[in-house]
């Protein structure tokens, strides 16, 4: 980018993750995603007078899980507040979310870019509840005369993850979400699930000269729910402040919006008209206190993380680049570790795991989760392989048949009669069927032409279908030519 | 009086109230709250060094419930209270000021 010669960015995001509870912040409603419009709600979440919100003790202990897994103080008190503001995705015009005293406090992660380790900051986040899902008459909001609201989503729980302004470039921003993203799947606090919007961002950007400590004037913008358009709306923004500053102008503070079509960000509120929330603490809600032992009961639930399972995975013999890969989602490492119970040799496994496993489910577009080849049933096909039942070419046909299957790679084999064939009888047979019929070859092999055997290899394994142990003809077929 | 709110303050509020005031209102709000602040200025005589910030009327904290769903209510009661509706959505009247 040009812009890099003239100016720094400086990046910091904040990150809004739907929890994966049964049911909403303060009521019982489900939080299954979809349903009829508004059959998901309650007194509660409708901002009914009167009604009166309980909070649930499971997004407590995801809040609390999610803060360890991300290096976060866990405070001992804290409590809610009323952040006010008029806008009917929420019916009681205010949302309740956390002000000045969150559940978690300072943590932070550690990023790679090119071999270099960078710590991002994180400096709070806090529990809140989500807002309910407009649907306007018109284009935009602008053109709409009247909206439909959904109150389904109002009151699914988030925790916003608010990162100190750390990053510098897009691939360190990248890199942080995807790491961030990685670790709350790990935890198993979120779905994750980006497509239907479980993580949305949002990006504060700023330009400076090289060389200044003071920071620039920022823009904020906000609910991107993809990576790729986290990516796009940085590099928009980053240009269109570059040029407003080297038209000798200054940027305007203000929260812009991102449009994913014409792929440009747009003012959605200027400083002038930006909210002024006036924050007081929740009445309904008693604070909250959590105690060390209440802490200690989470950290014990806490999986192996990403960075500890990718060391682990390479003291067992994988490459840097095999561990990361093997990690990058849960589930397959999850995967990897069970077949790993019953196969042992790791970097085999890996490629296995890596390689044709990896192509067929991606070829199926089916997530590993549903695989239809268990971790048990791939370290199965594996030990026939050491065993010297299947050679590695016909297992990886077995694995295909497997895919389709879903049956044991030992019953494919005696089905298909496909084991191989290392029965020196058998073999001796064909073996002098073929020394009988290529006799030019023989004469050629015995006058010093060592490649003549790979020809005869080859017929004998065209012969057997392929079923033949290739060590042992190599072995036999040496012995009768010698 | 002390005049700790300036009318502009008594606006301010006004407006993100979205509430629409007249000139006598204004000056009869101004002076209403200024005599509230006042009368709650006494507070500040006291020593409240030892004292540990409120974050609660009621001396009770961690009121939880377990993750377990219970029934909503069904569309016809959802709405029935709103002004609007339209096949299940609540039906709201143009956002946008611009």
């Amino acid at each position: 980018m040009v812009v890099a010669n003239q100016f720094e960015m400086v990046c910091g995001l904040e990150v809004h993750v739907e929890l994966q509870t049964k049911t909403k912040i303060f009521c019982g409603c489900t939080t299954e995603f979809g349903g009829e419009q508004n059959t998901h709600v309650c007194p509660v979440c409708l901002g009914m007078p009167g009604a009166l919100p309980v909070l649930n003790r499971e997004v407590v202990n995801f809040a609390i899980k999610a803060g360890l897994a991300l290096d976060c103080e866990i405070a001992e008190f804290s409590k809610f507040d009323r952040k006010n503001y008029f806008y009917p995705d929420l019916s009681k015009n205010y949302q309740t979310s956390q002000f000045d005293l969150p559940i978690c406090g300072k943590g932070g992660l550690e990023i790679e870019i090119d071999g270099e380790k960078k710590w991002i900051g994180i400096t709070r986040a806090h529990m809140e509840e989500d807002a309910g899902k407009l649907v306007h008459s018109g284009e935009t909001i602008s053109t709409s005369n009247e909206s439909s609201v959904d109150y389904n989503r109002a009151g699914v729980p988030l925790l916003e993850i608010v990162s100190e302004p750390d990053m510098r470039s897009i691939p360190e921003v990248l890199a942080y979400l995807e790491k961030l993203v990685q670790i709350l799947e790990y935890t198993e606090v979120s779905d994750c699930r980006l497509e239907q919007g479980s993580v949305r961002f949002d990006v504060n950007v700023s330009l400076r000269p090289f060389g200044t400590d003071t920071l620039g004037i920022r823009t904020e913008t906000k609910n991107l729910n993809s990576f790729s358009s986290v990516r796009r709306c940085m590099e928009y923004e980053v240009a269109r402040q570059a040029r407003v500053l080297n038209a000798g102008e200054n940027v305007v503070q203000e929260t812009r919006t991102w449009d994913e079509g014409q792929g440009i960000t747009l003012t959605l509120r200027s400083k002038e008209e930006a909210h002024d929330y006036r924050y007081f603490p929740e009445p309904d809600l008693p604070p909250l206190v959590i105690d060390k032992e209440w802490v200690e009961r989470i950290r014990k639930t806490l999986p192996e993380l990403p960075a500890a399972r990718r060391a682990r995975l390479q003291t067992l013999g994988l490459s840097a680049y095999d561990a990361a890969v093997i990690t990058q989602a849960k589930a397959m490492a999850d995967f990897f570790d069970e077949a790993l119970t019953y196969y042992t040799d790791a970097k085999t496994l890996a490629n296995w795991v890596m390689g044709d496993m990896t192509r067929l489910l991606n070829s199926n577009q089916c997530s590993v989760v549903d695989s239809p080849i268990s971790a048990k049933q791939l370290a199965e096909l594996l030990q026939l392989i050491n065993k010297g039942t299947l050679s590695g070419k016909i297992a990886k046909s077995v694995l295909e048949e497997m895919y389709s299957t879903s049956k044991d790679a030992s019953m494919i084999v005696k089905e298909k009669g496909l084991a191989q064939i290392s029965d020196e009888g058998a073999l001796l047979g064909i073996i002098d069927g073929v020394l009988a019929a290529n006799p030019q070859s023989v004469e050629d092999y015995r006058a010093g032409k060592d490649k003549a055997i790979g020809f005869l290899v080859g017929q004998i394994m065209k012969a057997t279908k392929g079923q033949a142990n290739p060590g042992l003809v190599n072995q036999l077929l040496k012995e009768k030519l010698a | 009086m002390n005049m700790t709110i300036s009318r502009e303050d008594v606006e301010y509020v006004a407006a993100l109230a979205r509430l629409e005031l007249t000139e006598p209102e204004i000056q009869e709000y101004t002076e209403q709250l200024n005599s509230i602040l006042d009368y709650a200025a006494m507070l500040e005589r006291l020593d409240t060094d030892d004292v540990v910030p409120t974050a609660h009327a009621v001396p009770i904290h961690n009121v939880l419930r377990e993750d377990q769903v219970r029934p909503s209510i069904n569309h016809a009661k959802a709405l029935r209270n709103a002004p609007d509706g339209d096949e299940g959505f609540f039906r709201v009247p143009r956002i946008s000021l611009t």
